[in-house]
């Protein structure tokens, strides 16, 4: 789960991290608001949703599709420049590199004291899967995807490692902040930092914080100009807190009503719609019908808890979709019972007035019983023994590539 | 022979008063798995019912591992337990001459694993396999040994080890084999989290030295590197064949497909690279699962194990 950058630099400020003075908007007056509030001549304008890329991003105008303006964020020089970039980012419709083509409605600001940048950086905390310890990442190349620069200028990375039981060295932050170049206040600030967004890391239960740019301004300071924050879904138990700096609106509505049921549900741009048990086996059969001609509309692992009532809400949620014009559904039984899954596509497929060809395959614990369901219901539903053969009946009955 | 539990080995259920330990549990015990009892703190010296056993639930796991000399544990409990049970099976364990935990609990917090790993491997004879996994499983002649949730009666006694990080992909891979007439030595679920125990790496290295195991199917998914350090090792440690697929290939980037390490991330962790590096290592890849079985064939003729 993520949240904005507005949120997250509140989180900073409570660990001690420091950052510009900002005001979270939602309005063009809220935003001359935060402007005279502020005292600041210069202030940026930033259109908080949650992917990156917003610097370089478009805004478009919802309804018409028109341009409105170029850059999420954008620095304002007057109270005239705040009144004008704010209206062109608030309600509209925000294009970047990570939000594909169909953008997010930017319907928060955040309006922030400018500073005098020296140097900008890169920092970034997260798990690092094969050394099983939280990863400090740094580099002077700040501003720029980081993916850039480990391509292009690696040793311009820095990286250390804290202990899972004794967090970060001293002599690692103090080594990690000399290869920065740092010195003097620069550098004592900047461990200071390392050890407070540490502290934050752990306490808050995140899976990732990246700041960047990181930047030292002319009078020495270190500030976290941008913030991004990722929290750990499965700490969501500790963290009552969460539900309030969630943004439903950030997520895709169908997955969320998908999660609540048990299910776990990813949209695609298909027109073969997935009903299987099993995350691998979920994405095993995308695979499968991309391998013979087709194009999967959704990744759906049901469950190992799926009930009757879980699996007709996921046939709901998969027809839902209008691009769908078949369905395969691939279970393998362990727990779940191959003839409950029968039963239930019954009776989902009465209840939806299922229109589109249905393709079965069931393996595994009662899949005999499952199929003599299918085979005397008098729904036309076509059987399977395989995966492979799944996938190549479902693409036959669609017409193939289309 | 088989890979770290076989029917000698004395199984303890933590969680075992739970709804999920005690249907997991009675499952074990029919397929003869040697389930020596259980832990619930507070439920110390009751006994619970396991298709027709009673086994003893114990307190806590010292009490547990001394009293019946087990060496593998079965964690059922909920994930906000899931860590301290670990570690208090590991110090169990360690002071009793080491010890298996297989933790089939789903929706650890990371770093609670990245504690719970380290907590582990402070102990030499302690291993770990999962979270977030099917368990493990060494079918025998009558049933077998069984640590997890699988269905047992897919499975069969024979020659091929099985790794992979996938549930039900894991059933896959052992209908598969047993399509073309081979059964199986080990089957490990090592789960889909971004941390956890046992790796590829410490299977295939285990099944290389079991002299039981003739070829692995080694089942990968998208997220990490794990895959690609995995097909290094067998390029250069494996004298056995190896078959490899890997779920993902249709995954857009950025989305956490199901499991939380199945995401991939700043272009990295692509099936196509996992792919790839199978191929470089020798691996016979499968691109279709239903393929495994007769990919496995093809291994196995190739390094002279079969006829046809």
């Amino acid at each position: 789960m993520n949240i904005h950058e507005y949120q997250a630099k509140e989180m900073f400020r409570e660990f001690g991290v420091r950052v510009q003075e900002g005001i979270h908007c939602k309005s063009v007056s809220d935003a001359l608001a935060a402007y005279d509030s502020l005292g600041s001549e210069i202030v940026a304008v930033k259109s908080q949703i949650h992917a990156g890329g917003r610097g370089k991003g478009i805004l478009y105008n919802p309804e018409s599709g028109e341009e409105v303006m170029k850059g999420g964020v954008k620095i304002a020089f007057s109270r005239e420049d705040v009144e004008e970039f704010s209206r062109n980012i608030c309600g509209n419709l925000l294009v970047t590199k990570q939000t594909g083509k169909e953008g997010k409605i930017v319907s928060n600001m955040y309006i922030e004291s400018g500073c005098d940048i020296d140097h900008e950086f890169y920092l970034a905390i997260l798990v690092d899967r094969d050394r099983k310890s939280v990863l400090v990442m740094a580099s002077t190349e700040g501003g720029m995807d980081i993916e850039e620069v480990a391509e292009n200028n690696p040793e311009a990375i820095h990286k250390i490692w804290a202990d899972p039981s004794l967090g970060l060295r001293d002599d690692d932050c103090a080594s990690l902040s000399n290869s920065l170049g740092l010195s003097g206040s620069s550098s004592t600030q900047m461990i200071e930092m390392l050890n407070s967004l540490y502290a934050m890391f752990i306490e808050k239960d995140c899976s990732m914080i990246e700041i960047n740019p990181l930047v030292r301004t002319k009078d020495g300071s270190m500030v976290a100009l941008d913030a991004k924050v990722g929290l750990d879904e499965n700490a969501n138990f500790r963290h009552p807190w969460r539900d309030e700096v969630r943004d439903l609106s950030e997520e895709e509505d169908v997955e969320i009503r998908a999660n609540d049921l048990g299910l776990s549900y990813v949209k695609l741009d298909g027109n073969i719609g997935c009903l299987v048990n099993g995350a691998g086996l979920a994405m095993a059969s995308m695979d499968v019908i991309k391998l013979y001609g087709g194009e999967p509309a959704n990744f759906l692992d049901i469950g190992g808890g799926a009930t009757r009532e879980s699996i007709t809400a996921a046939f709901q949620i998969i027809l839902e979709d209008e691009n769908v014009e078949g369905i395969l559904v691939n279970i393998f039984g362990g727990i779940i019972r191959c003839d409950m899954v029968a039963m239930s596509v019954i009776e989902a497929s009465k209840e939806l007035g299922l229109e589109v060809p249905l393709v079965v395959r069931f393996s595994g614990t009662n899949h005999e019983e499952g199929k003599a369901i299918l085979d005397s219901g008098e729904i036309s539903i076509h059987t399977v023994s395989s995966l492979s053969e799944g996938a190549r009946k479902i693409v036959d009955l669609i017409g193939g590539d289309s | 022979m088989a890979i770290w539990i076989d029917e000698e080995s004395k199984i303890l259920i933590q969680g075992i008063t739970g709804k999920q330990g005690t249907f997991h549990g009675t499952r074990m015990v029919r397929y003869n798995t040697n389930v020596v009892g259980g832990v619930t703190p507070g439920k110390g010296g009751q006994e619970v019912d396991l298709d027709g056993r009673q086994v003893p639930v114990y307190n806590n796991m010292k009490e547990a591992v001394s009293e019946t000399g087990a060496d593998v544990s079965a964690i059922y409990v909920p994930a906000r337990f899931a860590a301290a049970a670990i570690h208090e099976a590991a110090e169990a364990f360690d002071e009793n001459g080491g010890g298996l935990i297989v933790c089939i609990t789903e929706g650890i917090p990371t770093l609670d694993m990245i504690r719970a790993v380290d907590k582990v491997n402070e102990f030499e004879k302690v291993r770990l396999i999962g979270p977030n996994c099917p368990g493990i499983i060494s079918p025998g002649l009558d049933g077998g040994c069984k640590v997890g949730i699988m269905p047992a009666f897919i499975h069969k006694k024979g020659r091929i080890g099985i790794v992979s990080k996938s549930g039900t992909l894991t059933y896959e891979a052992v209908a598969q084999t047993m399509s073309v007439d081979e059964g199986q030595t080990t089957c490990v679920g090592i789960g889909g989290d971004p941390v956890s125990g046992t790796g590829f790496i410490d299977c295939l290295s285990a099944f290389e030295e079991d002299p039981e195991t003739v070829a692995v199917v080694m089942i990968g998914e998208i997220g990490g590197s794990a895959e690609e350090e995995a097909a290094e090792w067998v390029s250069e440690n494996m004298s056995k064949p190896v078959i490899g697929f890997v779920a993902g290939s249709t995954a857009p980037p950025g989305k956490r497909m199901g499991h939380a390490g199945a995401i991939i991330s700043g272009g990295k962790g692509t099936a196509s690279e996992k792919f790839a590096a199978f191929e470089k290592a020798g691996i016979y890849v499968a691109r279709d699962p239903s393929e495994i079985g007769q990919v496995l064939v093809g291994a196995l003729i190739e390094a002279g194990l079969r006829e046809s």
